[in-house]
């Protein structure tokens, strides 16, 4: 077993989309309610497969902080201006190969969006560093 | 016997440790083990005296670990093998374990882990669920919270404020894993208003039980929320409701008003109209304005705003609301609802998508998405020009 990181962001990093673009207050009722739906049976079936370790959203809303120095407070910077490269929240699983952490991947990547196309989002996929299996020897 | 009632005892317990010269810190892991000793061995026949039975077992435990923990060697303990007589825990042992574990040297969110544990006997594993924090985290939280009330002593305890501060926050987790907190939250401030005489104790148990009434119809299935408005009222709770209604206007008639009672005041006021339409909004604002008296908070005059609003139309809930810093969390949602009221459906619009930003929790963020969704939607079927109503 391997976990992956899965990552959504606020805006993707490709050129504008016109499909995913569409702010998703924009979309009609039944288009949000179609997108939620998806994201739930999601996760509800990556459970019921053994593979969902978490899943979390975040607010938009954040900063950069860094040490300034002893005795000093913190420096902070925001909140931010653009949200492009803002992580919008995460997903990690635990599966067998790195293809089948492609494969739910890319299922995450077709939810529903305006005009009930898949949003077709990016999502970075990410192995997490953790301990080699003990069968492997130097 | 069941693991609530038993629980129950634990105070009662505990206490009496105390009382006997146990550091509170290893009696509360000796009634920890008391009581898991208790579910495994008694099964459905509890002994005749189920608190003689724990208090015994748990002072042996305590002893155990006393005598076995090399580490507590060099501390004094002041204890007999035999323990003195007089094990009968008073009401005021029990309030004093409340005290103890609302400590105001404690933090919010180690009071409560602690009032949880040796008032409400759950597990560390219970706690860490609940609070979906990783059960080690919830156990260092535990003993540390732990080793700062023994080494402030008893000699500055928490009071009944702290207390009802610290159930109220249990109250409002909801609920996690295999432990109902709002549950568990009332079922201690019962027993706390069996223990002190104050009205507040009596209006915060009585606000517990309005809200706690509500809750099937509060969320649908799929986690979603149901606003006040729209809830279906045949499932609220009836007989909780009544009980709430009548211990708040016990608690009134005493003539002691504080925060809890005047909540507790506008939540019957909610719960007692059959349909929304029937709602007393001029008497909830009198109560909003009560409540001000005593809690002065952005939040308090936030929701004052909303009553306001029901009272005597938009514009003077907006005038309300304009009272109210920029910075509340749950602001741009209540301006957004205003503002639809009045008819501004553009600017509704605009705030609900804001207020979706905002949203401290997933559910409400959604809730707020699917506001601006519906009213961007009826914008784009009828572009105003004047004169349009609401959707």
């Amino acid at each position: 077993m391997a976990k992956y990181l899965f990552l959504k962001h606020y805006r993707s990093l490709s050129a504008p989309d016109p499909v995913t673009d569409v702010p998703m207050d924009r979309w009609t009722p039944e288009e949000v309610e179609a997108h939620f739906q998806y994201m739930r049976d999601f996760a509800d079936r990556l459970e019921g497969t053994g593979e969902l370790v978490d899943g979390q959203a975040l607010a938009p809303e954040g900063m950069w902080v860094r040490h300034d120095g002893a005795g000093r407070p913190p420096v902070t910077d925001g909140p931010f201006a653009e949200t492009k490269d803002l992580i919008a929240g995460w997903m990690v699983v635990d599966v067998d190969s790195e293809a089948r952490a492609i494969e739910l991947a890319g299922e995450l990547s077709a939810a529903p969006g305006a005009g009930g196309e898949p949003i077709h989002e990016w999502l970075e996929v990410r192995p997490l560093l953790s301990a080699p299996p003990p069968t492997v020897t130097e | 016997m069941d693991d609530v009632v038993l629980r129950g005892l634990v105070p009662q317990v505990l206490s009496v440790l105390v009382g006997r010269g146990a550091d509170f810190a290893t009696a509360e892991d000796a009634v920890q083990e008391a009581l898991i000793r208790a579910l495994s061995t008694w099964g459905d026949e509890p002994p005749t005296d189920p608190t003689a039975w724990l208090i015994t077992v748990a002072w042996r435990a305590f002893l155990d670990m006393v005598r076995s923990d090399t580490a507590r060697r060099n501390r004094e303990v002041r204890v007999d093998t035999e323990p003195p007589p007089g094990t009968v825990p008073s009401a005021d042992d029990t309030l004093r374990l409340y005290f103890l574990c609302a400590h105001p040297d404690l933090t919010p969110s180690s009071a409560v882990a602690l009032t949880l544990r040796a008032v409400g006997g759950l597990t560390t594993r219970q706690i860490a669920q609940a609070y979906l924090v990783p059960e080690p985290t919830m156990a260092q939280r535990i003993s540390r919270a732990k080793r700062t009330v023994a080494r402030a002593g008893v000699d500055r305890p928490g009071d009944v404020d702290t207390v009802m501060r610290v159930l109220y926050l249990v109250f409002n987790e909801g609920y996690s894993g295999d432990v109902d907190l709002a549950a568990e939250a009332i079922r201690l401030t019962r027993q706390l208003a069996g223990l002190a005489d104050d009205p507040e104790v009596h209006g915060l148990l009585a606000l517990m039980l309005l809200h706690h009434a509500r809750r099937r119809s509060r969320t649908r299935p799929d986690g979603s929320i149901v606003p006040l408005a729209e809830q279906d009222r045949a499932q609220w709770d009836r007989a909780l409701i009544a009980e709430g209604i009548v211990i708040t206007q016990a608690a009134l008639a005493r003539d002691r008003l504080g925060e809890y009672q005047a909540q507790a005041a506008i939540a019957a006021l909610h719960a007692d109209a059959p349909r929304v339409e029937e709602t007393d909004w001029v008497q909830i604002v009198e109560w909003y304005d009560e409540l001000l008296r005593f809690a002065d908070t952005p939040i308090v005059r936030l929701n004052r705003a909303v009553a306001v609003g029901e009272a005597d139309g938009a514009p003077a809930g907006l005038a309300a609301l304009a009272q109210v810093d920029e910075d509340v969390p749950r602001r741009h949602a209540v301006a957004a609802h205003l503002h639809e009221k009045d008819g501004d459906l553009e600017l509704a619009a605009h705030l609900y998508a804001e207020a979706a930003r905002h949203s401290p929790t997933l559910a409400e963020r959604d809730h707020q998405l699917r506001q601006a969704a519906r009213l961007n939607q009826h914008l784009r079927a009828a572009p105003p020009d004047g004169g349009e109503g609401r959707g």
